[in-house]
């Protein structure tokens, strides 16, 4: 398996989603009444129809592929052509019961889209916002209509980790402003955690452990992945903080903030005990808070001992959104973190109860600025490394979030999407994902393959790279730093048009 | 924003009164360990069918009944009885109701066959306020007592109308927080019903000058209202009242509904009675508390029956309107100890135009008895429009002592919300002939559930007793105001709401 522990290249292959039927927005149905004259496979601009050579019929329609009614306006809509009548397109059944407010059926398609294409999708699909009726999804760029012309190749969407100036520590830059969150050997399936860590590998930006150990299949990747200590300790070794190039604290979770993790007992197999140094079958609890910090001073104590245990490590304080999350964020950067990652309220997770996840703590959108300008009162915003999490979605969300003030995003249910994650919520029951994405189950776990879920977040870090190198040469900017806190291109739809200064 | 902003400005400080304040607590708990509250839910499964959110639709017509058949893959063994259950003749197609949504099979089957849509019946529960989500939830945790979890992050809008435009708030770092849901710290959900004095005076001779005035402790938050907008079996009346004396809680009833059937129940019984109540009712020797419409002469009627009775609390029920604060305020200060503010089914008060939510208006009945330094004279039970546990914690957090609950009695007991009853119909669940054992059951793990998320949300806080909770404003977080001081700075002025709405 040698190929499989290289860091795969960063180049985009065009990769089918994994299941037999694929999902789309249209469904295009064929009758009986099919003379198999081959007029369709003219006029679809999409490759919808296909009839391989020596075949006397025609496969099942590609629906995923399907445009829609967008056709009618380019005259190239199928049943239109069709001489015996023998096509139908319509709205997708599985299309309308799909999605939710936040991730649409628009959403969860369009990353899936990205997944396979590596690029942004051409048809109809919103793939910007979603329709929480707030937050980001409210939010616009004020793109200029003219702006300075910038060759994209000289756009740079790299961001650096550690921008103290006290400090000796190493520069580490990644190339992309998007780093992967905490997903627990346990809570996703070996393969998940490997695909993440090899396509930010790929990327040259980082993926993180996530608390319950670090599996030694993830070695080979070590530069590139964050290990995080968490309030159950769960894996917690020497040698695994000293394998990271960032350590990560977690405090607390957007989606269950001030609520401990629970993995439940099925999802406690034998391998995860042993990583976890539990036993097989038990629920683990992680408590909240950490017992041992009750202070900024006793959270300096923990920077420390990370500090003094791995020396060229940089430190990234996770935290939830409280009303007080400004002071919080202020606090760590004294305590020594090179990283403030703050994690909204609607973020993702594999289990939490509902009351925590719509009712706790703020969602993101209104915690970045606020942390933002109090970074820039206390005069120590370029000394710190802000990052956003809890509800990004898309390159567009993460490109807002950085106008509103942070340096960069991590991300978390995306990845999960562009695995073939369809938002159903059951990660926490019984054997775990049916889609084999967040389980430990043996027989679910081998639905996908390693190659092709590496591929799949390749492409999806090369569509994401194309929007925000996009975005940055609309504003005639040519590093992704430039945009930060630059809420003066931004609009809300919800406000005046003139803000008040 | 009302923000306890001061306290975190220093942190260090705040850590320091945290720990002598919890070294005082630990002494005084050595002394008095306060009984652990339990409740003891139990699995009361449904009678009648449940109504899932997805069904999948099955072309069964073109299937070749192929070797490999999807259906026998689902984790969840959705399909494994489908062919016995078809054959019966009354059977019906239970698998449609249980779909967990996976799509696996929708997108493996050979043949494409299988196709996925929202179920039009779970589409058609309820109505605007009472959603199939709400109802849903309530069923879930009537019949098991467990708190709804589920993976994946919030999907719903970012913000919404009443309790869903709020956020309670956590602690991080420089607050403790507390774990009451492992039981690893005790949390207490008790609250008092009465007048609380705000001193103590003794005499020369170290007696209590004044007899303090009589409390009710109940365990949880939470109690039993009774329904103005639908009129209920006896049947679902006395499970409710069954319930409400296991669990050592309350259970608001008409007196005209009192019959002797209730004889067993009479600790947990509040009765509802008008103002020409009077201090001979055989009622009153038996309970604890007894509400009265808010009318002219209420304080009248209210010395007769203390004269009597001293040691029964009254409470006086109040519409919850324009006038409320005033009204609130004058009957305070004439001495009545609780007041039952109530609105209607949708949380909103009884006002024809621009009426506001609950939460609005008991932020200002509780500001008008701080502002008057009387609030702790006072007892505010607040009920209409509480559907979820997040509803409980939010009014608390907005200024009432305790809440009731309405609707949510019959559809913890199966009700779909259809309205048949209202037009003289049969009711589909049968609430007039439910089993009393097994809707005692279903109303404590609801009740249950409801705890242990307040549990949740306090340990989330930082806090260790609900009644900390009241009025603490602090601890929320409100649309507006976030709207105002996170974008406000940046977007300028947000539009109306009525404009919002058009644009959106």
């Amino acid at each position: 398996m040698a190929g499989l522990d290289a860091i795969p290249e960063r180049k985009v292959r065009r990769i089918e989603g994994r299941y037999r039927n694929p999902v789309g927005k249209y469904k295009v149905w064929r009758s009986n009444a099919c003379k198999v004259c081959g007029k369709c496979i003219e006029v679809c601009p999409c490759g919808v129809h296909v009839k391989p050579e020596g075949y006397s019929r025609f496969l099942p329609p590609r629906d995923d592929l399907c445009q829609g009614f967008k056709c009618k306006e380019i005259g190239r809509f199928c049943p239109d052509h069709c001489p015996a009548g023998a096509l139908r397109v319509e709205l997708s059944p599985i299309y309308e019961s799909l999605g939710d407010y936040r991730w649409t059926a628009d959403l969860i398609l369009s990353t899936w889209r990205m997944a396979e294409t590596g690029q942004a999708p051409d048809g109809d699909l919103e793939y910007k916002i979603g329709a929480s009726g707030g937050g980001f999804d409210r939010i616009r760029f004020r793109f200029p209509e003219t702006a300075p012309q910038v060759d994209g190749n000289e756009i740079s969407t790299a961001i650096e980790l550690n921008r103290r100036k006290d400090d000796e520590r190493p520069r580490v830059q990644i190339d992309i402003p998007v780093y992967g969150g905490g997903m627990s050997f346990g809570s996703v399936s070996p393969i998940t955690m490997l695909s993440r860590a090899r396509a930010c590998a790929a990327w040259n930006t980082f993926t993180c452990t996530g608390e319950g150990g670090y599996p030694e299949r993830l070695i080979p990747f070590k530069d590139y992945i964050i290990t995080q200590v968490a309030t159950g300790l769960f894996g917690v070794r020497e040698e695994t903080i000293q394998r990271a190039r960032v350590v990560e604290f977690k405090y607390a979770q957007g989606a269950k903030p001030g609520l401990g993790g629970h993995l439940l007992g099925d999802k406690v197999t034998p391998a995860v005990a042993a990583m976890r140094e539990t036993v097989t079958g038990t629920a683990l609890f992680s408590p909240f808070p950490f017992h041992s910090v009750y202070s900024v001073e006793d959270h300096k104590k923990h920077v420390d001992w990370i500090k003094q245990i791995n020396p060229p490590a940089l430190i990234a304080v996770k935290v939830s959104t409280p009303v007080d999350v400004d002071m919080v964020a202020v606090g760590s950067y004294y305590a020594g973190a090179h990283i403030i990652h703050l994690d909204g309220s609607y973020g993702g997770t594999g289990a939490a109860p509902d009351i925590a996840k719509k009712n706790i703590a703020m969602p993101i959108e209104y915690a970045i600025p606020r942390v933002h300008a109090f970074l820039q009162s206390e005069g120590i915003r370029d000394e710190v490394t802000l990052i956003a999490s809890g509800g990004i979605r898309t390159a567009y969300d993460a490109a807002k979030a950085i106008a509103l003030g942070a340096d960069g995003v991590v991300i978390g249910t995306t990845e999960l999407v562009a695995l073939g994650c369809v938002r159903c919520g059951n990660c926490e029951s019984g054997r775990g994902c049916a889609r084999g994405i967040a389980t430990t189950d043996d027989k679910l776990v081998s639905k996908m393959t390693l190659p092709w879920a590496t591929q799949r977040l390749v492409n999806l870090f090369n569509a994401w790279h194309e929007q925000f190198v996009d975005i940055l040469r609309r504003f005639g900017m040519t590093s992704i730093t430039e945009l930060r806190g630059r809420t003066d291109l931004l609009m809300h739809l919800d406000y005046e048009d003139q803000p008040e200064k | 924003m009302i923000s306890g902003g001061t306290s975190y400005l220093f942190p260090l400080l705040h850590y320091g009164l945290a720990c002598i304040l919890s070294a005082t607590r630990k002494s005084e708990e050595a002394a008095t360990v306060p009984k652990k509250y339990h409740v003891p839910v139990k699995s009361a499964p449904p009678k009648f069918r449940r109504i899932g959110k997805y069904g999948i639709i099955d072309r069964r017509e073109d299937c070749s009944a192929c070797h490999n058949c999807v259906k026998r893959e689902c984790i969840y063994d959705c399909y494994k009885e489908e062919d016995d259950r078809l054959r019966k003749v009354d059977g019906y197609v239970d698998y449609l109701y249980e779909c967990k949504s996976c799509l696996s099979c929708v997108q493996s089957c050979t043949k494409g066959l299988l196709s996925r849509k929202v179920n039009p019946e779970f589409e058609a529960l309820g109505d605007d306020f009472w959603t199939p989500d709400i109802i849903s939830r309530t069923w879930y945790q009537a019949e098991t007592g467990k708190i709804p979890v589920s993976g994946a992050g919030y999907g719903g809008p970012f913000v919404g109308p009443g309790f869903d435009s709020m956020w309670t708030d956590m602690s991080e770092i420089v607050r403790p927080t507390r774990d009451g849901i492992h039981g690893r710290e005790y949390i207490s959900t008790s609250v008092d019903i009465g007048r609380k004095l705000s001193n103590l005076s003794f005499d020369e001779n170290g007696e209590l000058r004044e007899t303090p005035p009589p409390l009710i402790e109940i365990p949880v938050p939470v109690v039993f209202d009774t329904l103005h907008e639908l009129e209920v079996p006896e049947s679902v009346v006395l499970a409710s009242a069954s319930a409400a004396k296991r669990l050592g809680n309350l259970c608001v009833i008409r007196s005209a509904d009192l019959t002797a059937s209730f004889g067993p129940f009479t600790k947990a019984i509040v009765p509802l009675a008008d103002e020409t109540l009077r201090p001979e009712d055989p009622w009153l020797k038996k309970v604890r508390l007894v509400e009265i419409e808010d009318g002219e002469n209420v304080t009248e009627s209210i010395g007769a029956i203390k004269k009597s009775h001293p040691s029964l609390v009254i409470a006086v029920r109040v519409r919850f309107g324009r006038g409320s604060a005033q009204r609130v305020l004058q009957l305070t200060k004439q001495g009545v100890e609780v007041i039952h503010l109530y609105a209607d089914q949708t949380g909103q008060e009884w006002e024809e135009t621009s009426s506001r939510h609950i939460s609005r208006v008991t932020r200002e009945v509780h500001l008008a008895l701080v502002e008057e330094r009387i609030r702790d004279e006072v007892t505010l039970i607040a009920s209409g429009g509480i559907a979820m546990a997040e509803h409980m914690a939010k009014e608390i957090i907005c200024g009432a002592d305790l809440v009731g609950i309405d609707m949510s009695i019959p559809i913890a007991l199966e009700c779909r919300v259809c309205g048949s009853c209202k037009t003289g119909l049969a009711c589909p669940v049968g609430l007039d002939g439910i089993d009393r054992d097994y809707a005692t059951q279903r109303l404590m793990n609801l009740i249950g559930a409801w705890r242990s998320q307040l549990l949740e949300v306090l340990g989330a806080m930082g806090i260790r007793d609900v009644r900390r909770l009241r009025g603490e404003v602090g601890r929320a977080m409100f649309f507006e105001d976030l709207e105002r001081e996170s974008f406000g700075p940046i977007f300028g002025h947000r539009k109306t709401e009525a404009e919002v709405s058009v644009t959106a």
